[in-house]
């Protein structure tokens, strides 16, 4: 029992950090699609090579499906080039025809052969640990554990040996481009890494939820943090949040474990957008709450600025009428005032307000500028 | 003699379904040219998906399979998945590609495990996810042709009384807001009426091929003109004409689903649409670039 857990658990974090670690780039670069365009469109490509082996496991059958990924990538550079078409456009063009011609090969051609729409499509996390790698007869866990774990490594590798290489591209094309780099050799290298890392993980979660852990854990990392290292870091681990909140959420109300990481990643998104400190919702309902204040208060203080010393002084200063020389609402009027009263800005004096030293460099500051 | 053999096909059943196909060809091409021009063409990938947790839901709650609700379901998560991904983009600096990635996904999952959960209580009468991920359109009955019609032609003549409104917000946005349209209701309403058209077409097409349905057609149209009135009247047509020649297709051979079929012609039409049409077309941009190189020859061999 515990060894199941630990195999379904350990095939979604490495999945999970694997995807993370791409979708941080695809994400900067606005170029999310392409997975799910990718994760579509690579169906011809198992079925013709799942006819050519029979075997659904076969190395070959994710070097086929890897192709076509790069393939979908040629096709929709191949449509923009022609400037008929825009990229989101050609993006929408390509993949449901290249899964079209899959979906119907399947269905002329593998009546009965076992090769099931769903598994491709969705994908059972339940079932990844029951192909097991076995040598000389010894168990030596899960296949699809070792094959995500070797394309972790391999998107791991990319990603320190091209980081500078990545960083300038995302960041500044034209820059890379004349300074010797190619932008185009970077981004089929990355697409290469998009397809493989897809196809090894479809497997496990199925095509639309790769979509999710691609650019679910970017996403959420890109609202916490400026910096591109801090970035990839933060994806793996909410991808592993992700992942094992999800599978323990599975487990507890037995359904879909792949469905579960991808709610969770929704749910996890959804809160940091509400709480991350400085951009997220909450802060910034607080922030525009305060600067409407400040704003009126220093609007308070600048009327009181204005008359001081003057004749009218008495009457402009008067608390009770002084809604009638702001315009103010009379509620909102005496909310200011007492906003104003416990920043210490005016202070009462008897029927008037009068402006305290401190009110008097603020109306003066907002003068100034 | 092959044309006779696809008009004794032509039976009632077939008649109903390409009826079908047809009018929810008008439908999204028409309203799938605002998508495209907007470069908003994956918006109906996303909303597909997102379809998934409402009909769930709404079977959940009312336990029933009757098309309306699951429809109405379908329509209301759609609804709130497009709502989500705007204000994803307006309230953070996600862009648009990866709010709607992360809806159409997250959204698909949670539909996913609440699918799931309709399984476990072991009901018979459940919704079937194969019909929503790939659509059956050799189900389609009248009274679903009939549901298709009115909805859809409802759509389509809230798009013709909002086509001023529409055409400002879809070519110049800022413009429309400077001189006081409401563009977020505008936004919301262009939003809704792709919705309806999506909702239509799960049953017959299914959520990974509908956006194929929205693009296709108005990409193909945009080729032949520049009129956003031609436009949105050729998409239309080749949406209409790519649903009955895809269910005819279909229909000639045994084991042919319908659905990909379509998506198939309709991008068959994008293909001829990029060669042969006039002025934007391939083909006759590679005519123009060889006249242009002769009459250049011609002028610099005078001097």
């Amino acid at each position: 029992m515990l060894q199941g857990h630990l195999d379904i658990l350990s095939i979604a974090i490495v999945t999970a950090a694997a995807c993370a670690l791409p979708g941080v780039f695809l994400v900067l670069r606005r170029m999310t699609l392409m997975s799910d365009a990718i994760s579509h469109a690579i169906l011809p490509g198992i079925v013709i090579a799942f006819f050519l082996t029979g075997n659904l496991s076969s190395p070959l059958l994710i070097l086929a499906a890897a192709g076509t990924g790069v393939l979908t990538v040629v096709f929709v550079e191949l449509l923009q080039r022609t400037k008929l078409v825009k990229e989101d456009a050609a993006i929408g063009l390509t993949f449901p025809a290249l899964f079209s011609i899959g979906v119907i090969l399947i269905s002329r051609f593998a009546g009965n052969v076992h090769l099931d729409m769903d598994v491709v499509l969705l994908g059972e996390l339940a079932y990844a640990p029951l192909n097991r790698l076995k040598i000389f007869g010894s168990d030596l866990g899960p296949v699809p554990l070792y094959v995500m774990g070797t394309i972790l490594v391999l998107n791991l590798i990319f990603v320190v040996v091209f980081y500078k290489e990545l960083k300038l591209v995302t960041f500044d094309a034209s820059l890379a481009a004349a300074l010797g780099f190619s932008p185009t050799l970077i981004h089929y290298g990355l697409m290469t890494l998009v397809s493989v890392t897809t196809v090894g993980a479809f497997d496990a979660v199925g095509s639309i939820l790769v979509v999710a852990l691609i650019a679910g854990p970017p996403a959420t990392a890109y609202l916490m943090t400026d910096r591109l290292s801090r970035m990839i870091i933060l994806s793996a681990i909410i991808g592993c949040v992700n992942a094992v909140s999800g599978y323990w959420i599975a487990f507890l109300f037995d359904v879909s474990i792949a469905g579960a990481i991808a709610t969770m990643t929704l749910i996890i998104f959804v809160l940091v957008f509400l709480v991350v400190p400085n951009r997220g919702l909450i802060a910034i309902a607080r922030r525009h709450a305060r600067q409407k204040w400040e704003f009126a208060q220093t609007m308070l203080v600048i009327h009181l600025f204005n008359h001081e010393g003057l004749p009218e002084a008495e009457t402009e200063s008067a608390i009770a009428d002084l809604h009638e020389h702001l315009s103010w609402d009379p509620g909102f009027t005496n909310q200011v005032v007492k906003y104003a009263l416990s920043n210490r800005c005016v202070s009462r004096k008897e029927t008037q307000l009068i402006l305290t030293a401190h009110g008097r460099t603020i109306a003066q500051q907002a003068l100034v500028q | 003699m092959e044309n006779l053999s696809i008009l004794t096909h032509f039976d009632y059943t077939l008649m109903i379904v390409a009826v079908g196909a047809a009018l929810l060809g008008t439908v999204s091409g028409a309203l799938g040219s605002y998508a495209v021009l907007r470069r908003q063409s994956l918006l109906g990938d996303a909303i597909s998906h997102a379809a998934l947790p409402g009909i769930a839901i709404a079977f959940l709650l009312t336990g029933s399979k009757t098309p309306l609700i699951l429809v109405l379901g379908a329509a209301i998560a759609g609804w709130l998945g497009t709502l989500l991904i705007m204000s994803i983009v307006r309230l953070t600096r996600i862009k648009y590609d990866s709010a709607l990635a992360i809806v159409l996904s997250t959204f698909f999952g949670f539909g996913l495990v609440l699918h799931t959960l309709i399984q476990r209580t072991g009901n018979a009468n459940q919704a079937g996810l194969d019909t929503f991920l790939f659509g059956q359109a050799a189900t389609l009955l009248e009274r679903d042709v009939l549901t298709i019609g009115i909805l859809g032609g409802i759509a389509l003549v809230v798009m013709l009384i909002f086509w001023k409104e529409l055409k400002l917000l879809v070519f110049d946005e800022g413009f429309a807001a400077s001189i006081g349209f409401p563009t977020r209701t505008l936004d919301i309403l262009l939003t809704s009426l792709l919705v309806v058209a999506i909702v239509l077409g799960l049953q017959a097409v299914g959520a990974v091929l509908m956006s194929a349905m929205l693009v296709a057609p108005a990409v193909a149209a945009r080729q032949w003109t520049d009129r956003l009135r031609l436009m949105v009247f050729l998409a239309a047509c080749f949406g209409a004409l790519a649903g009955v020649s895809g269910t005819i297709i279909s229909s000639t051979a045994s084991r042919i689903p319908t659905g990909p079929t379509i998506v198939l012609c309709a991008t068959v039409v994008v293909g001829l649409s990029i060669a042969f049409a006039p002025n934007r077309g391939l083909i006759w941009d590679r005519i123009r670039q060889q006249r242009n190189r002769r009459n250049l020859k011609m002028e610099t061999s005078r001097y």
